[in-house]
């Protein structure tokens, strides 16, 4: 990310009007087919657990006669011990799988960036305080974290998201803190400071946009991550409640009946993992787009 | 560079100072205690428990007894395990995770850094996708789905390994490779991002028209700017990989200190939680201070400050 | 691009289904592993669930730590291998006074420790002052001083001298116990619990104070026992391993060489290492494997009755709750038949009563009978017609799959039949201990599994002042029957008062039972001498391998 020639970003009012840096990295993120596709899996998925409950089975209808079997004409996915239909229940999950994985990822994106670019910035005593703040964050035991926000808090949704903020942004402070560290010395940020340029701005105008290559990058590895430890949550009794599931508790629970019910585990799976795939193209379509020499490549 | 080290690691003192404080006090506060059972223990009973590990006095005073005990090195008994302290637990359980650990995260950067790299210097080509399609698959899988799966068809089916255990030099190759795979994935993803930031930048275009051969201008350039990310990511990875995985112990049965990380929080065995804690801690920050040194070293334009 | 994308998935798959179709490929079962030559020891290996606390019989608790200690230690009357009932172990023979009271133990002559040191009646005195002393702190002292004349003065201070409690030793080989007031189970208590059993208070007291905690007798090279084994290495979380003890009385029946312990705590970890043969049973078995084991390896299926009760455990002080038409409705709802059926699968009996039925002679008479439409009828004279202004049931379970799948079913049950809304929530097993106890919960999943083999366990848990009632429920009637049982002359006698109680149960429910435990294991073929029995109990020196 160390880019010089990203210098016209540092003043693109008045050099181009009506050919702006985003618009020109949205014609080249249409370009990549990749990055295309990935993003129409993406919305398809989206708009599958958003509105196809409304027309696949119930999620929660138990049949306890017929309990699990494999895919069928009635039951596209098979059901599951219960004799719930899966297709429902991957739909909903997704729903809250979702719901998560973009809501907790962006709080933790949102608070490690600002935190470790103002960190980076800043440097000496300010930079020193914040990341051995952030070396206490790592060690305490997440366990007990959680178990207490529930105590004082009861559970809701925005716990979650606490939660798994409270964890998640820490690596990506750090990561952002040793890129901002790297570029702070570079010509164009010596420009901005000499043209007087506020912090604010050289921050979020000039240094964060120029480290955003591992940012994208390090976001698509969070979102799988994050919906993983929604799993383990649950496990402590925050998160979905059953009947309702997310993909993380149905790989979970397909995973520990792999041998006898193949399809709970490779239904869920092969729909998370599309989703993951799908979301990393879509970043590295994202990254190669905001990279304004690969267009000259 | 030598002040540099020092200043951190007396800041080392304070920083640990209050994981300890928090932790105590966040413990406390967890509903259930070390002797919370099914069959409930009976009032006389549990005062007299309490009695013997101290756990009658003050809570204030609990803590400074604990400090006291702490500063000479003595993490006190496990609750749990009756004849056994906590100084013992983990130097009993240590070596095992540090083992495991080395193997998967040899497993880890050879794999994820050769995917990387291949990836990044076959931009938008199938080895690329392939590349990163294998690393993919390795986030997309989690360890409680690969390991039980490895197990399945090497130990099962083939008979090659046992099921579980920690007994021949056997006996690591499916752990590591398990644990290894995860953060191989994260390694490859990481690298080829870094690479692909540098790999563009106009002194590698000067070291190539100047005739450097394109093994070194990898390796002698653009991989040492590349991998910053990576190095920001392993250091507390790698702290979280030395000291046990839960889930990769679990699975295969191995005496580690990562089953005690987990389990000393379930059954609130308040002085394993705070030793445990604070090993994790003291590696973190001693990582961190790696990462930050050799961040340094890979880019000669920053000083330690 | 996209065929990429498709490929992996698809390969995510194969694997998956490759995996898959090992298991219908019978690999080698366990009983191929006997490539071992003839005189190979004859070692059991067994999965022991956890990883152990201690092996002081004195301050443990648990079933793993039972099932090691079992093989260490014995107390002086032992378990019949077939119906655990008592039989002669330490002690060769005894009498009991006409009123019940006191308990006169013959030892066996030239009876050893361990390590060859005589075990003698003073030492048993000693032992058992050691588990009634307050700094020792046994969480089952109370299992010895709620029977023993004296014991719980003595345990609480208010009685100083020793020789004043029940316990005597007249002679080196004659052991005697008072008590408080007959109790027709004692000796059951005797023989199947280990608090009960005697440790070697020589060899403790040359670690430290014989009352004090933590001692490190029990670490390998310093236990000694008085069982069948004694304890040969102990890796934590890795293996413990016991081999023959030479000065055991009874040496000649023992015919395992050794037995191996291994602390595995997942249980689907436990079930591999049965299938690639590094163990010969497992600790038990995963209920999702059991149809695959129905079909697959239906000779290493073994399901056997176990001595213990599902139930919903009711608020009694919160409503709905507290009306008990709202108690009987629901438990009318739950279709007990199609839950260990479809949901828990392992063969279990569906409970319309509390007590288990044919549990030393006693089947409960009374018994939950109605249909959907008297549940309704109850639901409705409550005053909630259809589940109209019934108030949300919160219902809390300890995080596992099972307890959720169960909670799912009945959850659905009742919302069918009888319009009640459940709200299910999962919690980490401490918290849910700690909000039974603090009695914080309108309705939670529960169970009890018995230590002894008597009626008369079920029943004083929900005593009024029960450490383990935990419903806020209390029955002066009750209360009054089970002191009655108590003081009964004959078992016919005790069996009529409890089955009045057990009347009680069944109309006020406290708790809603579900359906009686099973336990379900995977068990090589080659193990003989092992027999099906009400505890889980399995007495090792009957135990051997075939080839």
């Amino acid at each position: 990310m160390l880019k010089p020639t990203s210098l016209p970003a540092a003043a693109p009012v008045e050099l181009e009007a009506g050919h702006s840096p985003w618009g020109d990295a949205w014609r080249r993120l249409r370009k990549n087919r990749l990055a295309v596709a990935g993003a129409i899996v993406l919305l398809i998925l989206g708009f599958l657990c958003a509105f196809g409950p409304l027309f696949a089975q119930s999620y929660q209808e138990q049949n306890l006669d017929l309990g699990a079997t494999p895919p069928s004409a009635d039951h596209w996915l098979g059901t599951d011990t219960l004799g719930r239909d899966l297709f429902a229940r991957i739909l909903y999950g997704g729903r809250i799988s979702i719901l998560v994985g973009l809501v907790a990822t962006f709080v933790a994106l949102a608070i490690g960036v600002v935190y470790g670019a103002v960190a980076g910035f800043f440097g000496g005593k300010i930079d020193s305080v914040m990341m051995r703040l952030v070396d206490i964050m790592y060690a305490l035991p997440f366990t007990i974290f959680v178990i207490l926000l529930m105590v004082f808090f009861g559970r809701n949704i925005v716990l979650l998201f606490v939660a798994i903020g409270a964890v998640e942004w820490l690596t990506m402070a750090r990561i952002v803190r040793g890129q901002i560290l790297t570029i702070k010395k570079m010509e164009f940020i010596e420009a901005a400071r000499s043209l007087g340029f506020g912090k604010r701005r050289i921050i979020f105008r000039h240094m964060i946009p120029n480290v955003l290559g591992p940012i994208i990058v390090y976001t698509t590895l969070t979102i799988p991550a994050v919906m993983l430890l929604e799993a383990f949550l649950s496990f402590l009794g925050l998160g979905v409640q059953p009947p309702m599931s997310s993909w993380g508790v149905l790989i979970k629970d397909g995973a520990e009946k792999m041998e006898e019910f193949w399809w709970l585990l490779v239904f869920p799976g092969t729909v998370f993992s599309l989703s993951l795939f799908s979301l990393n193209f879509v970043g590295d379509g994202l990254r190669d787009a905001l990279d304004v020499r690969s267009a000259k490549d | 560079m030598l002040r540099f080290v020092l200043r951190r690691l007396l800041e080392m003192i304070p920083v640990l100072w209050v994981i300890v404080t928090a932790t105590f006090f966040m413990i406390r506060f967890v509903p259930g205690g070390p002797f919370t059972a099914e069959k409930a223990v009976t009032p006389e009973v549990l005062r007299n428990l309490e009695a013997h590990y101290g756990l009658d006095k003050p809570l204030h005073r609990q803590y400074l007894d604990y400090l006291g005990n702490l500063l000479q090195g003595d993490l006190g008994p496990s609750f749990k395990y009756a004849n056994r302290t906590v100084n013992e637990i983990i130097a009993d359980k240590l070596p095992t995770s540090l083992e495991l650990g080395l193997w998967s995260l040899a497993v880890a950067l050879t794999v994820g850094l050769t995917l990387g790299v291949l990836a990044a210097i076959r931009r938008n080509t199938w080895l690329d996708y392939l590349c990163s399609s294998v690393a993919m698959t390795g986030i997309s899988v989690p360890t409680f789905v690969l390991g039980p799966l490895l197990v399945l068809f090497f130990a099962i089916h083939l008979g090659w390994f046992n099921a579980s255990g920690w007994y021949g030099p056997a006996d690591r190759v499916l752990p590591a490779a398990t644990l290894g795979c995860v953060y191989a994935a994260y390694v490859a993803r990481l690298t080829r991002g870094g690479m692909l930031e540098v790999l563009g930048q106009d002194f590698i275009r000067t070291a190539r028209a100047k005739g450097a051969s394109e093994v070194r201008v990898v390796f002698r350039h653009a991989l040492r700017g590349g991998l910053l990310p990576v190095v920001s990511f392993l250091g507390p990875a790698i702290a979280g990989i030395l000291t046990g995985s839960f889930v990769i112990e679990t699975i295969f049965q191995i005496p580690g200190l990562g089953r005690e990380f987990v389990n000393s929080a379930f059954n609130r065995d308040y002085t394993l939680v705070l030793g445990t804690v604070i090993l994790y801690a003291a590696l973190i920050i001693v990582l961190n201070l790696v990462v930050d040194v050799v961040q340094v070293w890979l880019n000669p334009k920053l000083k330690f400050e | 691009m996209r065929p990429t994308t498709l490929a992996c998935c698809l390969a995510l798959g194969l694997i998956v289904g490759l995996a898959g179709c090992g298991r219908s490929e019978k690999p080698a079962a366990p009983a191929a592993t006997g490539a071992t030559p003839a005189k190979a020891p004859m070692i059991f290996r067994v999965g022991n669930g956890s990883e152990v606390q201690d092996l002081d019989p004195q301050t443990v608790t648990g079933v793993p730590e039972h099932k090691v200690i079992m093989a260490l230690f014995e107390g002086l009357v032992t378990e019949n291998p077939k119906d655990l009932s008592p039989m002669p172990g330490l002690a060769e023979s005894w009498t009991i006074s006409a009123d019940g009271l006191v308990y006169t133990f013959t030892l066996r002559p030239n009876l050893r420790w361990s390590n060859g040191d005589p075990i003698t009646a003073p030492e048993i005195v000693e032992s058992f002052r050691r588990i009634l002393s307050p700094s020792l702190a046994s969480e089952y002292a109370y299992l010895v001083y709620n029977f023993v004349a004296g014991a719980r003065d003595y345990y609480e201070g208010r009685l100083p001298d020793f020789a004043q409690v029940g316990f005597k030793a007249p002679d080196a080989r004659t052991f005697v116990v008072t008590l408080n007031h007959p109790t027709p189970y004692l000796l059951k208590i005797m023989a199947s619990h280990y608090s009960w059993w005697p440790v070697p208070t020589h060899i403790i007291a040359q670690h430290g104070p014989l009352d004090r905690k933590r001692l490190p007798w029990t670490k390998p090279g310093n236990l000694v026992g008085s069982g069948p084994f004694v304890l040969e290495s102990w890796e934590p979380n890795k293996l413990i391993s016991v081999v023959r003890n030479p000065h055991y009385w009874d040496a000649a029946t023992v015919k395992l060489d050794a037995i191996h312990f291994y602390p595995t705590e997942d249980l689907a970890t436990d079930e591999r290492m049965f299938r690639t043969g590094q163990v010969d049973m497992t600790y038990e078995l995963p209920n999702t494997k059991i149809d695959a084991y129905r079909r697959d390896y239906p000779e290493s299926l073994q399901i056997d009755p176990y001595l213990g009760v599902y139930f919903y455990r009711c608020n009694t002080a919160r409503p709905p709750l507290n009306d008990k038409r709202v108690r009987q409705a629901l438990a009318l709802a739950i279709d007990r038949e199609a839950i260990v059926k479809h949901v828990t699968r392992g063969d279990e009996q569906p409970a319309y009563a509390v007590s288990y039925p044919g549990n030393s002679g006693y089947t409960a008479r009374a018994r939950l009978t109605g249909t959907i439409a008297d549940a309704q009828r109850l639901l409705a004279e409550a005053g909630y017609p259809g589940g109209k202004g019934c108030p949300t049931i919160e219902l809390v379970y300890n995080t596992s799959q099972n307890h959720r799948a169960i909670a799912e079913a009945i959850q659905q049950m009742w919302r069918k039949h009888l319009g009640v809304n459940v709200e299910l929530r999962n919690e980490e097993w401490k918290v849910y201990i700690d909000m039974q106890q603090t009695k914080n919960f309108m309705m939670q999943r529960g169970g009890w599994i018995a230590d002894y083999l008597d009626p008369h366990v079920f029943f004083e848990i929900w005593e009024s002042d029960s450490g383990n009632n935990n419903t806020n429920w209390s029955s002066p009637e009750y209360d009054r029957l089970l002191h009655a049982a108590l003081a009964a002359k004959t078992d016919a006698e005790r069996y009529e008062l409890y089955q009045q109680m057990d009347a009680i149960l069944v109309d006020e429910l406290p708790v809603i039972p579900i359906y009686y435990y099973t336990k379900v294991a995977a068990r090589s073929k080659r193990i003989k001498g092992f027999y099906p029995t009400l505890l889980d109990n399995h007495p090792y020196k009957y135990i051997h391998l075939a080839d």
